[in-house]
């Protein structure tokens, strides 16, 4: 290995690439940590993961269909919601548990040297974790249903590692942001809240009135939750300025957050 | 893989933490935005070096002691150089990796078992999974915790744990290898395996870079020291030359917050001055506090004084409250006065003293820090022995056997 140098941070800083592969064995360690941790100690471990979502298709399903009767493109509702749920719980979940996470580390950050950076990537390992976990049990849904997903489905990695960039860049900056202003602890359980209202994720994006139209076709997650359905469940696709947009964004969000964290990380230590 | 020239090249770093004044200082977004628009954008920043313009270079092999007061900059520096805070100005070059004992066993998780914390812990320092498997046997061994490797941490005694944190730190391949204050933990059998372990890496060629308080642990395994006040380089010399100056410098010392009026308490009553009458003295002499009380003959009801003496960890080893030997004083008058204490005999180190002043429940002054004492090396026992035999305890007690 060369000489290390230490020199003044600069004024704008890129993330080092060769130095996050050095350390890409923490990410999977904290990962590994995070999975552990979280069924230790509980009685029904993994069953957790999938009764969750199921519990929240289950509401969405009796408020948004039974009581209010909303349709669902010819599919049945359960799976219909179901199939949102996993990339709303997925985007969620990497935020909720990125934005926390430096905060949370506090002694690693201040104490031990290595690419902060990781610390809230690694969080999304967990989540996944959790997506694939879910994930298996929407097909056992489609078997329930006869649904047949079609040929779209070999395109849902895609839209999977979609919601997870757009989640990680927003969970990036999240994190970032906390380190500085505890408020951000407030305001992201809040505007997650009012995006999953906010998003198709409990309804068809069919039930939207035309005049609000143009506030659900600026949504990523709206291109995101199409693309999901499409591939799932046999929906018609989004139009294809969405597509092409819906993978452009969450790779603009990911820099974007990766940057405005690489800006901060270097005072860190010094004010978390 | 070690680089020609030397091991650790530090030149003309600074390391300046802007600190806002409390009122000043924003935790909440919100705050900092209704300030923004209240003041516009005058707020109060103060500048304060933690290091300034430090300068040396290490050659490989050496093993380094950083000494200096509370403040001085110690760990800051190693902080800069293991890069967890990022320096202001200057540039520094090491030769290979670095490792560090900043802070045993961050990253150990109570929830997780031994054996997933030395894998978290080594990955967190930078070994390579293959190299935690090959010395995972080695790095237990040296801890002694075989039998608790499945057990979750938060179960395990303080000892045990540290134990196991620094056994995994202590295999750290690294060429450089930064100390700080580790040693104060531990049993003696533990903490003689720790240097015997600093020394091997030494003599493999390897550098160290120790920060301790203990002048003791730094006069037996340091060949070269630097000496730093204030954030200031003030000598890079023998470990002998530093000594010197580092305990010459008790007695120039300033006493912190000499400025009453920066002080907390009500201020209707404040010290004037204190120093302790012998400021480097020897473990079993008496410890003498003396001071002066300005008057305020406004303030109608007598008043009493308390003084407490602090290692260096911070814990309070005495409290000397005037109320217990029913000693007050009068407020219509300058008073002086003094303390002595005879006992507890105080163990080697540096000490400091806070001084208050109360009045009917309420604190009139507290001046933390007044003044400080050294107590040098010295067994104050007729037969001395090993330090295995004096180490333990947080004072020397007076005591003696006898058969009955």
């Amino acid at each position: 290995m060369a000489n290390i140098i230490i020199t003044p941070p600069g004024r704008f800083s890129l993330p080092s690439i060769s130095q996050l592969w050095e350390a890409r064995e923490v990410l999977y360690r904290f990962g590994a940590r995070d999975v552990t941790l979280r069924y230790r100690q509980t009685l029904l471990g993994v069953v957790w993961v999938i009764l969750q979502p199921l519990l929240t298709a289950l509401i969405f399903t009796l408020v948004f269909n039974r009581v209010a009767h909303l349709p669902s493109g010819g599919v049945p509702y359960l799976p219909f919601v179901f199939a949102a749920l996993l990339a709303w719980n997925l985007f969620s979940g990497i935020i909720t548990r990125a934005s926390i996470s430096l905060v949370s580390n506090r002694d690693l950050v201040s104490k031990v040297f290595f690419p902060r950076m990781l610390v809230p990537l690694a969080t999304a390992y967990s989540t996944i974790v959790d997506f694939a976990v879910s994930l298996g049990f929407l097909v056992v849904l489609l078997i329930i249903y006869g649904i047949n997903p079609g040929i779209a489905v070999v395109l849902s990695p895609i839209w999977t590692a979609m919601v997870i960039l757009l989640a990680s860049g927003l969970g990036l900056a999240a994190a970032a942001l906390q380190v500085r202003y505890r408020d951000i602890a407030y305001v992201v359980p809040f505007l997650l809240q009012f995006l999953l209202y906010a998003s198709p994720v409990a309804y068809s994006v069919a039930v939207v009135p035309a005049k609000y139209k143009v506030i659900y076709d600026i949504n990523p997650l709206t291109w995101l939750l199409s693309e999901f359905r499409w591939s799932f469940l046999h929906q018609p696709a989004p139009p294809a300025w969405q597509i092409v947009l819906s993978i452009i964004v969450p790779v603009v969000v990911f820099l974007g957050g990766a940057f405005i964290f690489e800006q901060m990380e270097r005072g860190f230590a010094d004010v978390i | 893989m070690m680089s020609e020239g030397p091991s650790i090249s530090v030149s003309n770093l600074s390391k300046t933490y802007r600190i806002l004044r409390r009122e000043d200082r924003d935790t909440y977004a919100a705050e900092a935005v209704l300030k923004k628009l209240r003041l516009g954008k005058a707020k109060k920043v103060e500048h304060f070096d933690a290091i300034h313009n430090v300068s040396f270079d290490v050659p490989w092999g050496a093993v380094v002691g950083i000494i200096g007061r509370n403040g001085a900059g110690k760990s800051t520096l190693l902080k800069v150089i293991n890069r967890i805070t990022a320096p202001t100005k200057g540039r520094i070059e090491l030769g290979g990796r670095v490792g560090s004992l900043l802070e045993v066993g961050t990253g150990f998780h109570p929830e997780l078992t031994g054996r997933e914390n030395v894998y978290l812990n080594g990955t967190l320092l930078g070994m390579r999974r293959k190299e935690i498997r090959e010395r995972f046997d080695a790095i237990v061994d040296f801890a002694g915790t075989e039998r608790f490797l499945d057990t979750q941490v938060k179960r395990y005694s303080t000892g045990m744990y540290i134990r196991l944190a620094f056994a995994v730190a202590a295999h750290l391949d690294s060429e450089i290898l930064l100390v700080d204050e580790v040693l104060a933990v531990g049993d003696s059998d533990f903490q003689a395996k720790c240097l015997r372990k600093m020394r091997e890496v030494a003599r493999d060629g390897r550098t160290v870079l120790l920060v301790s308080h203990q002048l003791q642990t730094v006069s037996d395994l340091c060949n070269t020291a630097l000496y730093l006040d204030q954030g200031r380089l003030v000598l890079h010399g023998t470990v002998e030359e530093a000594m010197e100056e580092y305990k010459r410098s008790f007695t120039r010392a300033a006493p912190m917050l000499k400025d009453a009026a920066l002080r907390p308490g009500t201020g209707e009553l404040r010290f004037t001055e204190t120093a302790v009458a012998d400021d480097i003295t020897k473990p079993g002499n008496e410890v003498v506090v003396e001071f002066t009380v300005g008057a305020n003959p406004g303030f109608g009801n007598r008043y009493h004084v308390s003084c407490f003496v602090n290692n260096e960890d911070g814990m309070v080893i005495a409290q000397c409250d005037s109320r217990v030997v029913d000693f007050w004083l009068d407020p219509s008058t300058d008073a002086q006065a003094r303390v002595s204490l005879r006992t507890p005999w105080l163990k080697p180190g540096a000490y400091t003293v806070d001084l208050f002043i109360h009045a009917g429940g309420r604190a009139l002054d507290i001046w933390e820090q007044a003044c400080r004492f050294q107590v040098l090396p010295v067994s104050p026992y007729p037969h001395p022995t090993t330090p295995d035999g004096t180490d333990r305890g947080v004072v020397f007690p007076d005591f003696d056997y006898s058969q009955t």
